[in-house]
């Protein structure tokens, strides 16, 4: 079971997640943990929700709990070209997931049909090592069921004929404000996810430790110098004196004095 | 890598346990155990109790330890099962050693002293290999990390060789010699270990964990998902102060190097046998001691990629 499927069928099912436009608000994040506490892989337990004290599930004071989503924000480069880039993490349903191919039990398998990496609570240990094995920080311990959990991709969404058809994508597609994220096939280099990433320069994250991963990021677009059309940054604070001509710098100038005196 | 109590008393005691039935198996083979008095029977029999004493440790560190059975079935794929089963299959000629041993008259021991003795290296290779094998802990993934499991578990089960013989008056100087070239074999080993993880960093980090920084911009955490520790960061983003990880690698080159090589060469010079088993007791001491720091240090000094997006810059 944990060998990686020998006959993929061709279909990547995965996120594409856009850097540019995504605002931090962690709406992906809440909502994945609402949908999720009563799906596939739920309850996504907490501990220490309501006082520091609660010492059985946990090792010190303070909240945690299981969440499938999280939202980091970085600061890329220095000084005035630097900027604030919001970053969405979560499973990325690797080709090579090693969290598969390590787990002892059989428990954590990667779908045939269409590459989503799941785990079988029933089948779990807790033993841990998928969450070693994985780069990204997807999997996350649950203390009070002793068994790992993970992005389901909400498997239990996505195919579910009672929902509107407009409502078959994950949680977090379907509650960002922004459009950041969007739901597809990235095995078929014509649905739209896959568009996005050719025409975007969707990139994989730590290429390196070749994990393949399903789920693409686009990058921030290049920043728009909209000062460069006045040669010098506009400064508000000698913007009278260098406006003399303007309507109304004549009254500012009469209540400065007025207010002077 | 936050160090778990049970997994590092797991292969510890495992570790030593497996090095033991591997030397009384080859010992047996060459004769170099003696088959007139009771140390072969205390030597394969404690090499079993280590092994079953660390294999139920190793349970503590799973979340539901009544389904470990299931843990046999991924051979094809996971070292973890694969050390499973051959810790498993490891006590099938080790009882069959041990019965012959014991009832030379009714059981045969013939090739199972050495069939036990290949199938204890194979598991703690497996033991190294689950750590050898993931790429996420760049110190981990590193070919001194399987030579080191085997070594250290060479070292302790001849320590405890070495101080059953001595108890049952057996003691041969050769012993002595064997410990002194485990030990400086593991002094070699983790020396060449310590100096490897503190070479270059890897080209992982927050640049290559976000892809932001490919054009060589610096890439920092500004703010975290959340403000209390999670899963993740406790697991593994444990840290340790440089500081204390140079003065316990200090003390492993000490106990697992210099006090058994120390001891060792008392014990072939000494003809006392109170002095023998004085030495020898202490010397496995040490090498338990200086296992366990050794394995604790192993988790602690570990960094996972992972902490990249957790504001370490490069893992």
């Amino acid at each position: 079971m944990t060998a990686l499927p020998d006959s993929p069928s061709g279909r990547k099912l995965g996120l594409v997640i856009d850097l540019d436009i995504c605002v931090g608000c962690h709406a992906c994040a809440v909502n994945c943990k609402e949908w999720n506490f009563a799906g596939h892989s739920g309850p996504l337990t907490d501990w220490n929700s309501f006082s520091g004290t609660e010492t059985r599930d946990g090792e010190d004071a303070g909240a945690w709990g299981v969440w499938f989503n999280r939202v980091h924000t970085f600061e890329v480069g220095d000084g005035p070209d630097s900027r604030t880039v919001h970053f969405p993490r979560s499973c990325l349903h690797c080709e090579d997931a090693a969290c598969v191919t390590v787990c002892p039990t059989g428990a954590s398998y990667k779908r045939e049909e269409d590459g989503i990496v799941l785990v079988n609570a029933d089948n779990c240990i807790g033993c841990k090592l998928c969450s070693w094995a994985c780069p990204y920080g997807a999997r996350e311990y649950d203390h009070t069921d002793g068994v790992m959990k993970k992005c389901t991709l909400c498997i239990d969404r996505i195919y579910n004929e009672n929902l509107e058809e407009v409502d078959r994508v994950p949680a977090c597609v379907s509650t960002c404000p922004a459009g950041a994220r969007h739901f597809g096939d990235l095995g078929d280099p014509d649905s739209a996810v896959s568009v996005l990433v050719s025409e975007r320069a969707g990139y994989d994250l730590m290429p390196e430790l070749g994990y393949r991963p399903t789920n693409k990021y686009l990058p921030p677009r290049p920043r728009r110098d909209c000062a460069d059309s006045e040669e010098v940054p506009v400064s508000l604070a000698d913007l009278a004196e260098r406006d003399d001509q303007a309507i109304g710098s004549g009254l500012l100038r009469w209540v400065d004095a007025v207010l002077s005196r | 890598m936050h160090p778990a109590l049970s997994v590092i008393i797991f292969t510890t005691a495992s570790g030593a346990g497996y090095g033991l039935l591997a030397l009384s198996g080859l010992f047996a083979a060459v004769d170099w155990l003696p088959r007139d008095g009771s140390a072969g029977g205390w030597a394969i029999g404690g090499a079993l109790v280590l092994v079953t004493g660390g294999l139920l440790a190793s349970t503590a560190h799973l979340g539901r330890p009544e389904r470990a059975w299931r843990a046999l079935s991924q051979w094809r794929t996971s070292w973890l099962s694969r050390e499973g089963l051959l810790a498993l299959a490891t006590y099938g000629p080790a009882l069959v050693f041990l019965a012959g041993w014991l009832r030379p008259e009714a059981v045969s021991w013939g090739p199972w002293g050495l069939l036990a003795a290949a199938a204890a290296l194979l598991t703690v290779y497996a033991t190294g290999k689950i750590y050898a094998t993931l790429k996420p802990i760049p110190a981990w993934n590193n070919g001194l990390v399987v030579p080191g499991y085997l070594v250290l578990g060479g070292l302790g089960g001849m320590q405890i060789l070495s101080l059953i013989m001595a108890a049952t008056d057996q003691y041969h100087e050769r012993f002595g010699w064997i410990v002194l070239l485990f030990a400086t074999c593991a002094a070699l080993v983790k020396h060449g270990y310590w100096r490897d993880i503190a070479r270059a960093p890897s080209e992982t980090g927050s640049a290559t964990a976000t892809g932001l920084g490919t054009g060589g911009e610096r890439v920092r955490l500004l703010d975290a998902p959340h403000t209390t520790d999670n899963f993740v960061m406790r697991e593994m983003g444990y840290r340790i102060a440089r500081r204390h990880a140079t003065r316990l690698r200090q003390i492993c080159t000490s106990t697992l190097f210099a006090v058994p090589a120390m001891l060792a060469l008392v014990s072939t010079l000494t003809d006392n046998w109170f002095g023998l088993v004085v030495a020898t007791a202490l010397g496995t001491a040490s090498v338990a001691i200086g296992t366990l720091i050794e394995r604790w240090l192993f988790f602690a000094e570990a960094r996972h990629v992972v902490t990249a997006y957790y504001g370490t810059e490069t893992v």
